[in-house]
């Protein structure tokens, strides 16, 4: 819309027409008081603190409701308004507890800091305050009814934002209450509670202490503990949060998951694991001592330098006698890029072998290479936010990528965006859906090929062929359409499904995975055939100096296969459960020495000779990878004594086994090695790497246990990974578009994908570690009026 | 036939309630009249009124509950068989509205929104009835009695009393 010019103080400001003077005044740095307001929702004005001098009009106007117009001259605190939101104060706190010194929300209370502002501490009132007992709603939401000062931010966000709508008010005038959706009179308990999603979005939204979060709530003063922001750990979408740690006397622990400053790609978001499920962190199984197991079967705590001697020395024995490709390797989803690039390095040049995989949930190497030569393509989670028209076909984002579907809510409710959603199953989405197209069980393969042109697939896609050809024309008809594709779709059909999108301009893509680095699991080359950057192995002569094998090495499933014929001598698992996760026989180990990094004694951690106690993705620091495509910083919050990273762990167990550090990692100063993909013929052996360094101005790490030294390698080698430093240290997000060279693509390539299933509250091994995940999945089966009729 | 099958009202009041969803631009503008009538009928707004009402609207049984709760005239408990309602708001006041209530609780031994034990009679003190020219008024299930004594309260109980009255609320 055009701009309007008004003044604001004495100040001039331009704006678009339209703007709320709130707004307006906050982009020039004016800020109004509000407790109602909250930007992205319905406007309320029930609070009336945001009240504010129009010229010419009778009486004082609330901000949070006013567009800004041409010519409008305003006063933001004069006498008179700071007079009228004193007495707006006054008379919230006539009925307020005035406990700050013990109120969860004291030090981040929003009427706290008003009151301090408005000096109104003083009270007229002297009527009796009328006190209720606090409610729990769900092991998560707790109710402090006296604290509330009916806002309406709680009601709107859950049914607005969450569209859950779990939250009314009840009664009238000063016995107005929030109230859940499952009433005291109707529980066995007798108490009242809410069938909701537990996001605790209502809680994050709360200006004051009235809504408290389970986990936290009277554990710590806000100013007890440090911040730091970081990934979330839990699914494929890296929510960027906020960890509050405070010291132990073993560590630093995790006492609170938010979102405080609401920068990041998930914007006000946090699902229910991204803010409460940090706890497996602070569980009392963790292994925090080595385990070696003994003749007698039984596991016996070691010191780090006895376990690390003993791996590197056998897995050194078992390389040289039975050969590198006796060995099989595997990678996490939750593990650092630095992380898995450095596995796959190991186990290409160290161990001398391409058994190399991970539990994949989406086909990454087919979408890379359906769009390998494409540029501007792929999309950021962030441009869920904006796009003008979403088609999603398959995947369930409320239940698996929790973070897309509060973007797809938003854009679909502040920006109108258009959004078709094609599935198999009614997931909760179609309800913003303009159109939505029931699927077929298994009928993917049929609508990639239908909308890709094959009309006789309709009938096998959907029962309504008639309503399908309509559906294809108006998305056809959409430009800078964004297509978000569920783990259903998988390699033909996947790239049949892009090359229909690739005929609609501007249209860009995004594939979904299930866990926090998949897709950097992926990019940084966990796989047997795949090199980072998805460099086919046959295709590369890049390990040459290495001896590294120049064909592919076995998949997960080959790998467990082997095992079972005896012929695999060592399983070297960082971070993953394959024998859960694949329902592997115990027994088919049993002649393989087997190495695990693990957190907890995991399925796969119970057969292994040796256990390598780890830290877990909010201990440690690096970059991780959405399913998107954005990469994003970690940074080491919590500590727990006699855990190491998984970084440090493979290296120590490589210098074990001999190899050369300064070319497994490049640190110090002097020569080293990459891959070797930077010996051009123009370089001989200089070093190729300190003059990369030189040129983007960084300095050599000096530690082999610095993750920011394979990163270096990982920005030089890595195609699409051109990482801009200075964004990722300040905690910003940056799209990145890794994508096939398009030279060799492989025919007939098994994807092996698996989805995790995750539903809102699992999270995969890790959330078997979570006491509050468990707690919310006992809560929802044992409340007998528990539907979760906000999830359908 | 209702839309809704096995409906817990009336047959009469079923089709009534399936007509009254089709008349406003909005479904959910039946709201408050439903609640009404389903009260009414039978005696109380219980949580299955809520429900059915709730799937008739196409609204959460939440959504139900918070207006309900809004209105002094919905009751969600049932009342006795005549609902005794006293006006004490400004015009009752000045007239004495609040003897009428007092005496209306001493005779029936009973409080605001409490039933008799016998359940013939709940007593409720109410806003403004609309009766301000013949205050104090009070109102009796949907009877209005006026220009109130208390020697008059006391013969109006005793007709109620006798059975002489009707029992519609
Ligand atoms: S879904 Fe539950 S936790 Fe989330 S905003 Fe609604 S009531 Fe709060
Ligand atoms: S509980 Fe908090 S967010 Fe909800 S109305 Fe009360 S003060 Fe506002
Ligand atoms: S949506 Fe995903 S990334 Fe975001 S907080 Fe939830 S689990 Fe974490
Ligand atoms: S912020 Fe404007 S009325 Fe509450
Ligand atoms: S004030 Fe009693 S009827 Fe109006």
């Amino acid at each position: 819309m055009a701009d309007v010019t008004f003044t604001v103080d004495g100040k001039k400001l331009t704006a678009p027409a339209g703007t709320l003077l709130i707004d307006a005044c906050k982009s020039a740095g004016i800020e109004i008081p509000a407790f109602c307001y909250y930007p992205g929702l319905s406007l309320q004005a029930a609070c009336r603190m945001c009240v504010v001098r129009l010229e010419k009009v009778p009486k004082l106007q609330t901000a949070c409701t006013t567009p800004v117009a041409e010519g409008m001259v305003v006063q933001t605190e004069t006498p008179e308004i700071v007079q009228a939101r004193k007495a707006t104060l006054q008379l919230l706190l006539g009925n307020h507890p005035l406990d700050c010194p013990v109120c969860d929300a004291g030090g981040e209370c929003e009427l706290q800091d008003m009151t301090f502002k408005y000096g109104a501490a003083e009270s007229f009132y002297a009527e009796p305050k009328n006190h209720r007992e606090e409610q729990k709603w769900s092991p998560v939401v707790y109710f402090d009814r006296p604290r509330c000062i009916l806002c309406y931010r709680c009601v709107r966000m859950c049914g607005e934002g969450m569209d859950v709508f779990a939250l009314g008010i009840q009664n009238r005038g000063s016995s107005s209450v929030i109230a859940p959706n499952v009433p005291a009179d109707l529980t066995p308990d007798h108490l009242a509670h809410v069938d909701c999603e537990q996001c605790g979005m209502c809680i994050d939204a709360c200006p004051v202490g009235a809504l408290t979060s389970g986990t936290y709530r009277y554990k710590t003063r806000p100013w007890e503990m440090n911040h730091v922001a970081t990934t979330c750990t839990h699914c494929g979408d890296g929510c960027k949060t906020t960890l509050g740690v405070r010291s132990t006397s073993d560590g630093s622990e995790i006492v609170r998951g938010d979102n405080r400053d609401k920068s990041g790609i998930n914007g006000d978001f946090l699902c229910n694991k991204g803010r409460y499920a940090f706890d497996f962190a602070n569980n009392d199984d963790r292994i925090t001592q080595p385990l070696v197991r003994q003749s007698n079967g039984e596991f016996k705590p070691v010191s780090w330098e006895e376990a690390f001697d003993y791996v590197g020395k056998r897995l050194r024995e078992l390389r040289d006698t039975r050969g590198g490709k006796s060995i099989g390797v595997i990678g996490g989803n939750r593990l650092t890029n630095e992380e898995a690039y450095l596995l796959q390095k190991f186990a290409r040049t160290v161990v001398g072998t391409n058994n190399i995989d991970h539990h994949r949930t989406a086909d990454y190497v087919s979408f890379a290479q359906a769009l390998a030569g494409q540029t501007n393509r792929t999309a950021s989670l962030r441009d869920t936010l904006t796009a003008p028209a979403i088609l999603l076909v398959g995947g369930d984002p409320t239940n698996q990528a929790p973070g897309t579907a509060w973007n797809i809510r938003t854009n679909v409710r502040n920006n109108r965006a258009r959004l078709y959603v094609v599935n198999s199953a009614e997931i909760k989405l179609r309800r913003q859906a303009k159109a939505f197209v029931r699927l077929a069980p298994f009928g993917y393969g049929a609508l990639a090929g239908y909308l890709a042109g094959d009309n006789a697939a309709g009938s096998s896609a959907v029962t309504d062929v008639n309503a399908l050809s309509t559906f294809r024309d108006t998305v056809k008809a959409e430009e800078n359409l964004l297509i978000l594709i569920g783990s259903e779709l998988r390699g033909a059909e996947l790239k049949k499904l892009i090359e229909f999108g690739l005929s609609i301009p501007g249209a860009k893509f995004a594939l979904l995975a299930d866990y926090a680095n998949s897709r950097g699991a992926a990019d940084m080359g966990l796989l047997p055939d795949m090199l980072p950057g998805y460099t086919p192995v046959s295709s590369s002569n890049t390990f040459a100096e290495y001896n590294a094998p120049a064909e592919a090495g076995l998949d997960m499933l080959e790998i467990f296969d082997a095992a079972g014929r005896g012929e695999l001598s060592a399983l070297y698992v960082v971070g993953s459960n394959p024998v859960a996760r694949y329902s592997v026989d115990p027994a088919a180990l049993k002649d393989t020495f087997v190495v695990v990094q693990e957190m907890f004694l995991t399925e796969t951690a119970a057969l292994a000779d040796v256990i390598l106690p780890a830290a877990n993705l909010y201990e440690k620091s690096g970059s991780v990878t959405n399913s998107y495509g954005d990469l994003q910083q970690v940074k080491k919050a919590g500590d727990r004594a006699g855990v190491r990273t998984d970084f440090e762990m493979i290296v120590r167990i490589a210098d074990k086994m001999g190899a050369d550090m300064r070319k497994l990692v490049p640190f110090g100063k002097g020569l080293r090695a990459d891959m070797g993909q930077s010996r051009g013929a123009q370089s001989g052996e200089a070093d190729r790497h300190a003059i990369w360094l030189t040129a983007n101005n960084l300095e050599p790490k000096l530690s082999p246990f610095d993750p920011y030294a394979i990163l270096d390698e990982i920005q030089r080698l890595v195609p699409g990974y051109n990482v801009l430093r200075l964004q990722l240290l300040s905690g910003n997000d940056q799209h990145l578009q890794p994508a096939a060279s398009g030279l060799v693509q492989i025919g007939n390539r098994r994807d092996l994908v698996l989805p995790a299933n995750d539903t809102l509250f699992t999270s995969g091994t890790l959330g078997r570690y979570s006491a509050m995940l468990n707690d919310v999945q006992q809560y929802q089966a044992n409340q007998p009026l528990i539907q979760i009729q906000a999830a359908d | 036939m209702s839309e809704v099958a096995n409906t817990i009202f009336s047959p009469e009041l079923a089709a009534r309630f399936d007509h009254l969803v089709t008349i406003y631009p909005m479904r959910r503008s039946a709201l408050v009249p439903m609640l009404l009538y389903a009260q009414d009928e039978v005696g109380y707004v219980s949580d299955a009124v809520v429900t059915e009402i709730a799937q008739r609207i196409g609204l959460l049984e939440l959504d139900v509950r918070n207006v309900l709760s809004y209105y002094s005239m919905l009751r969600t408990k049932p009342a006795g068989k005549y609902n005794v309602q006293v006006c004490t708001n400004i015009s009752c006041m000045l007239r004495g509205g609040y003897e009428i209530l007092d005496h209306c609780k001493a005779k029936l031994g009973i409080g605001h929104k409490e039933v008799t034990k016998d359940g013939v009679f709940s007593l409720e003190e109410v806003e403004c009835i609309g009766a301000c020219c013949w205050a104090p008024a009070m109102q009796v299930n949907y009877d209005f009695h006026d220009n109130l004594t208390t020697i008059k309260v006391d013969e109006i109980i005793e007709t109620y009393r006798a059975g002489q009255g009707k029992d519609v609320k």
